[in-house]
């Protein structure tokens, strides 16, 4: 009899559980940023709007509708993401550890094109970071949205973000950093066609 | 709209909501179209691409996301503290001009005549009668600096006037266990809020803005004042205020905005 080990030396590169969450992460993530545009183009803060093509919910109501209900989806699959995560011991073995010296390294070499992907059970020290800023990214929209929709419940929340102004701000920046890690994202994925892959059927 | 010429950006701002809400109100179609508003969004927005959805599809969504609305107003009944008060702020941070908001153009915004004008109290109250501004303006008053906060996302910071909302349904001796407090306006807008936020500590009959009585631009004679709703929730030109078991909606409720709508 030998001792179960752990799914990852099984062949599993990313378990059932990680593709699951990740997909109606994406699935989540994408719909509240195009109904979330359209809330914006109602009252825009800087001086520009979104393209109305882009947008979900054909005008500010439908839009409120999709992301208040989303928001569900996002949330709750978010916390299951996270308490996995950290009852597995995934965070720890996937991301740990991460060092701002190994992190300048390898986006070294990403630039010069040398960065390998070899081994798809072992992020490079920019995809560790990548994939742990979308997630403190997604923390604070949940974080900043939370007090654009209750901001008299959350007072301490509120007053962390810089008031109920600041926090419109904040929840709008963050969506820039995360579509910007997106488009990075799905760039590198296009480049590296098999972490499609193992995202899809787990090896 | 930068943050060294507030007044230019309080202009814009309030031709902008203007423009807007003219906008939203040129897209009202006919009642039975309006229901099916998020259509041209499903399509526009792209989702028919990702889902592949056709018309049934569309209308099963909209029932889901109506019934998702529902169900985050239970949600936001129960996160509501009643004790839980809006922060308040210094005259020095009052927003002017306050920006004129209504379903329509501010040349549209109605006339009501003070020496006639009566308030109706009805539904489940001890005391069905009519009140003058005169004796509404005898009782006792509260002044609140708080921030209105658009369901656009803007936010302007205000000071209103008025009489508790909560003394005044005690007064009349409203059922305080019953679910609704509903209003019906001079300018044929009409609201409903629950029975919580009615009672809350902050939610005023406002019948002043900034120490004058309240302008026809905002809501002469009277509105009510939520901090903790957002700025459609608070009705202006009051000319009924009941109170019920019988969900009464809204104006912008029944197109598919929020009802409880609010923090």
């Amino acid at each position: 009899m030998t001792a179960p080990r752990p799914l990852e030396e099984r062949g599993a590169v990313q378990p059932v559980w990680v593709r699951v969450t990740h997909w109606l992460n994406a699935l989540g993530a994408i719909l509240m940023v195009m109904s979330g545009w359209r809330i914006y183009n109602a009252s825009p803060i800087f001086p520009f709007r979104f393209p109305d093509g882009i947008t979900l919910g054909g005008w500010l109501a439908g839009a409120l509708q999709w992301h208040f209900a989303v928001m569900w989806l996002l949330g709750i699959n978010g916390l299951v993401y996270l308490l996995l995560n950290l009852l597995t011991g995934r965070a720890r073995r996937r991301f740990w550890p991460l060092s701002p010296r190994q992190f300048a390294a390898d986006f070294g070499a990403a630039l010069r094109g040398h960065l390998s992907h070899d081994d798809a059970a072992r992020y490079n020290a920019v995809q560790k970071a990548a994939y742990v800023g979308a997630v403190l990214l997604l923390v604070l929209m949940v974080l900043s949205g939370l007090v654009l929709w209750k901001s008299v419940q959350f007072p301490w929340l509120r007053a962390l973000l810089g008031g109920y102004e600041g926090a419109r701000r904040v929840h709008f920046l963050a969506m820039c950093g995360l579509v910007f890690f997106f488009l990075v994202h799905v760039t590198m994925v296009a480049r590296v066609p098999r972490t499609l892959r193992t995202m899809v059927v787990g090896r | 709209m930068t943050k060294d010429d507030p007044g230019r950006m309080r202009t814009a701002l309030t031709r902008r909501d203007r423009g807007e809400l003219l906008k939203d109100a040129g897209r009202l179609l006919p009642a039975p179209a309006r229901r099916r508003f998020l259509r041209g969004g499903v399509t526009l927005g792209g989702l028919a691409a990702l889902t592949g959805c056709n018309v049934t599809d569309t209308q099963t969504a909209e029932a889901l996301l109506m019934a998702v609305s529902r169900l985050n107003d239970r949600v936001q009944a129960w996160l509501f503290d009643p004790h839980r008060l809006a922060p308040t702020y210094p005259e020095s941070m009052i927003t002017r001009p306050f920006p004129f908001n209504a379903y329509y153009g501010i040349e549209k915004v109605p006339s009501v005549d003070a020496s006639s004008f009566r308030l109706r109290v009805g539904g489940r109250v001890r005391e069905r009668r009519s009140w003058t501004l005169g004796e509404l303006a005898v009782l006792p008053q509260q002044e609140q600096v708080t921030r209105h906060i658009c369901v656009e996302g803007w936010s302007a910071i205000g000071k209103w006037g008025g009489v508790p909302f909560r003394h005044f349904l005690n007064l009349v001796g409203a059922d305080l266990s019953a679910k609704y407090v509903g209003f019906k306006c001079a300018d044929d807008y009409y609201e409903s809020i629950d029975m919580p936020t009615a009672l809350h500590a902050q939610t005023l009959l406002a019948l002043t803005y900034d120490g004058r009585t309240l302008p026809p631009m905002y809501g002469f004679p009277m509105k009510l004042r939520m901090p903790t709703k957002l700025g459609y929730k608070n009705p202006k030109h009051i000319v009924e205020v009941f109170v019920t078991n019988d969900y009464p909606g809204g104006y912008w409720e029944d197109q598919g905005y929020n009802w409880f709508g609010g923090s």
